[in-house]
């Protein structure tokens, strides 16, 4: 992998990647982050490099909490870069809208990795509004060299503006990979800084908050002034037919559309105005091509009234392109009758074989499995509501389990459960990670006691953050970046908050789960399962897990199925005849199934 | 100039280490690259995508379907499903060695016949290439080194732009230090097996 703190001429980078030598190359002194695709791979890289950078870096609790701090860093003069997934941004858009009215004094810019086409979300929310919303200006890059290239004029952009800058990407930037030109390392930006007092700009009271607001808005009309003249905003190629576009839509337009001028815009609020309207001025007509919301296209539309310019826009408003999921190359043909449209061949056909699917499922040996098996095992016929969460486990959704009927947002399972509670008679299960327990679990949890909802929370405790890649979280202890911290106790919380029913299990000795679970079943209160055992994954990343493999005895085996019924793994495979086998290559001899079946039939080798 | 690949597979069986490898060997023959990979929640035994483009002048990271060169295919059902990337007369490199998708391990879904699976490319396409990756390299030493002979196979392919000597060289270079012996003989394996065959 290529060096992203060495002095190579060009290497061949991930966005992420080359948005992480960004931050080098801007001398980013500060970084904070909570894991979530497609930004995830930015906090791996700074994980292992900030330290050889000269840079403070950490994976806080969650995205409010990883703007705080970074936001703190910025206001004592500190560069500081914080980034998550679009959805991050929901749960730190309070902080956000009064930094802007506070301020930064060094630069500070704020990554919402979008994911349009949901590849690994929850929603495909497009979050350039957000920039709208908070009234802080947004850079767009478009292919890993901008990604960046863009890292550093985007700090020159907060600093001279004293406004943090919402760095916009796509799932098609963070993940594609090009070839990158690197620059210089910065190395004069400052690593610790002193936080000046200043009432009016920092104590956001009603008395300081409305003055903060009118300057605010004064920074924005700078903001403009600099929009209108900034080389991240270019007119390519001339034509009587115009195309206004940011982000990945830029490369389809290149690439697949001929005999345009295109109007690419980097710098994306403000809109520069101005050149906006000179370039549609004089145009046959423009066509907006960008993902999901018609964001720019609406702008388009009111530059057009307020310059009166009679010309055709078309986009999204006239349906021409569609506001739902990713664009592509052959998003382009939807202006076919518009403009002219590189020809692609004629694609082979779906063959007419039916094709096994193939989603994404928990791995072997997960113990997500066991626990599942478990709770599905005790809950047996009593009606309940699985409220599920955000992370590997919302795999859960698929059979054999279907534990996963109510998810929309990281904790949210665990506070819905307190609704349910109140107004079904369905008994809610709420399933959370370890991660997402410290991130946003402890106040629904709360929430529940304090109003005596009947719930059971079970912790899915996997030692990670699995999903995302493996980072560390509260509950492991940081490691890294010459900063060592002892684990917080999961157990230890809850029972400090008051649940009278805390029970601690290992997910691999299933029968002993199913026991537990029938007791939680019928507590009458708050209920908490923690179901403690480390992701294979990341024993297997960390070399630590142990050389173990399921065997199962064909003399013993009474062809019930069970293991397969209760524990699904994909290490247990069926043969044409009847018999099941383990698959040596998958297993990790966990014994889960070994657990469950009624014979003893299956045993664990060393 | 312009070549795409769409290489496909399943999570785990080294689709992002091929593109990485076909990826920067375009790079130092002197082409320039786009590229997008697939990360995330798909990578837990998922159906996996890597998309390669290279030429004179290339900007997106995504091929138009039906637009690719190459179907580099790591698994019989996963290259099946992937045709519509490709066209009539595209090459398609199909390991022949399959990945058992969880419904099919626990015998409720049926595998579909490998011979079948061919007989489906062939109808559409008329360069289709075959090879038992997995079963070649553990000739070499270790099942996991298939993916290097997919590369080795793909060197041997008519019409494929990138030198053999420089598809190795990068790929040596990219693997750990302790695993190289494995890949090179991967590698030369099924270079051989496929240009026997073409």
């Amino acid at each position: 992998m290529a060096d992203l703190l060495g002095n190579s001429k060009q290497e061949l980078l991930l966005g992420n990647e080359a948005i992480t030598r960004g931050l080098f190359e801007a001398g980013v002194k500060f970084a904070s982050t909570y894991p979530g695709t497609p930004s995830s791979e930015v906090g791996n890289l700074l994980e292992e490099l900030s330290e050889r950078a000269g840079m403070y870096f950490e994976f806080s609790s969650n995205e409010k909490t990883a703007v705080e701090v970074s936001a703190a860093a910025a206001s004592s003069g500190v560069r500081s870069f914080v980034f998550m997934k679009h959805v991050g941004l929901n749960v730190a858009a309070d902080p956000l809208m009064t930094l802007a009215y506070a301020g930064v004094r060094a630069g500070m810019l704020v990554m919402s990795a979008d994911d349009p086409s949901a590849h690994s979300s929850q929603n495909e929310q497009d979050n350039r509004y957000y920039a709208t919303l908070a009234l802080i200006p947004m850079v767009e890059p478009s292919t890993p060299q901008e990604a960046k290239d863009f890292v550093a004029a985007a700090y020159e952009v907060s600093e001279k503006l004293g406004l943090p800058v919402l760095y916009r990407t796509t799932t098609r930037v963070n993940h594609a990979r090009g070839i990158v030109t690197f620059g210089k390392l910065r190395t004069d930006t400052p690593l610790k800084g002193h936080f000046e007092k200043d009432d009016p700009h920092f104590v956001n009271i009603p008395a300081f908050a409305i003055h903060n607001r009118v300057r605010l808005l004064e920074k924005n009309k700078q903001a403009l002034a600099l929009s209108e003249t900034s080389p991240l905003n270019r007119v390519e190629g001339s034509s009587d037919v115009g195309i206004i576009t940011s982000g990945v839509s830029y490369n389809y337009v290149k690439e697949y559309v001929a005999g345009v001028s295109i109007l690419k815009l980097g710098f994306t609020n403000p809109v520069p105005e101005q050149k906006t309207a000179d370039f549609i001025r004089g145009k046959k007509f423009v066509i907006v091509v960008e993902e999901l919301e018609p964001y720019l296209e609406d702008q388009v539309l009111r530059i057009c009234a307020q310059h009166n310019l009679n010309v055709p826009v078309h986009g999204k408003r006239d349906g021409v392109l569609p506001r739902e999921w990713e664009f592509s190359p052959d998003t382009m043909r939807r202006l076919k009758d518009l403009v002219a449209i590189k020809p692609a061949p004629v694609p082979m056909p779906k063959a007419s074989v039916t094709l096994p699917g193939r989603p994404p499922s928990l791995c072997a040996g997960c113990p997500h499995r066991g626990m599942y098996a478990a709770v599905k095992k005790a809950v047996d016929k009593t009606p309940v509501v699985y409220c599920s969460d955000i992370g590997c486990y919302t795999l859960g959704v698929q059979p054999p389990f279907r534990t996963a009927d109510f998810i929309i947002c990281m904790g949210g399972g665990a506070g819905a459960a307190g609704g349910f509670a109140q107004v079904t008679d369905q008994k809610p299960i709420a399933f959370i990670g370890d991660s997402t327990f410290f991130h946003s679990g402890v106040p629904p949890l709360t929430n529940a006691l304090f109003n005596h909802h009947n719930i059971i929370m079970v912790i899915l405790d996997n030692r990670t953050t699995a999903m995302t890649g493996h980072q560390p979280n509260p509950g492991t202890g940081r490691h890294f970046g010459g900063v060592n911290t002892e684990a917080v106790d999961i157990a230890g919380i809850v029972k400090g908050l008051g649940v009278q029913f805390i029970r601690t299990v290992n997910p691999y000795d299933v029968k002993n789960c199913v026991a537990v679970m029938k007791d939680a079943l019928v507590f009458d209160g708050v209920a908490v399962v923690i179901s403690k055992c480390p992701c294979p994954l990341l024993l297997r990343k960390e070399k630590r897990l142990e050389k173990k493999t399921c065997v199962v005895d064909k003399d013993k085996c009474i062809k019930c199925y069970t293991c397969l019924k209760m524990i699904a793994c994909p290490a247990l495979i069926k043969r044409p005849d009847g018999t099941v086998e383990t698959d040596p290559t998958q297993c990790i001899g966990c014994g889960m199934c070994a657990s469950v079946c009624p014979k003893e039939a299956i045993g664990v080798r060393q | 100039m312009k070549y795409s690949v769409q290489i496909v597979g399943v999570g785990g069986q080294g689709v992002l280490l091929a593109s990485m490898v076909l990826g920067n060997a375009a790079m130092r023959a002197g082409h320039k690259v786009m590229m997008s990979e697939v990360h995330g929640m798909a990578q837990r035994g998922g159906s996996v995508l890597s998309t390669l483009r290279f030429g004179d002048e290339v900007y997106s990271p995504l091929e138009a379907t039906g637009g690719a060169d190459l179907i580099m295919g790591f698994e019989p059902v996963e290259t099946v499903r992937s045709l519509p990337l490709g066209h009539r007369e595209s090459t398609v490199l199909m390991n022949l060695d399959p990945v058992f998708p969880a419904m099919v391990a626990a015998g409720n879904e049926p595998y579909p016949d490998v011979d079948g699976l061919v007989a489906a490319v062939k109808k559409e396409n008329d360069h289709l290439m075959t090879i038992k990756a997995t079963e070649i390299a553990v000739q070499a030493g270790k099942a996991v080194a298939a993916n290097a002979v997919m590369i080795g196979a793909v060197a041997a392919a008519k019409g494929f732009p990138l030198d053999k000597g420089l598809l190795k060289q990068v790929l040596l270079e990219t693997v750990p230090p302790k695993f190289k012996d494995l890949n090179a003989k991967a590698f030369d394996l099924g270079y051989t097996a496929m240009r026997d065959k073409s």
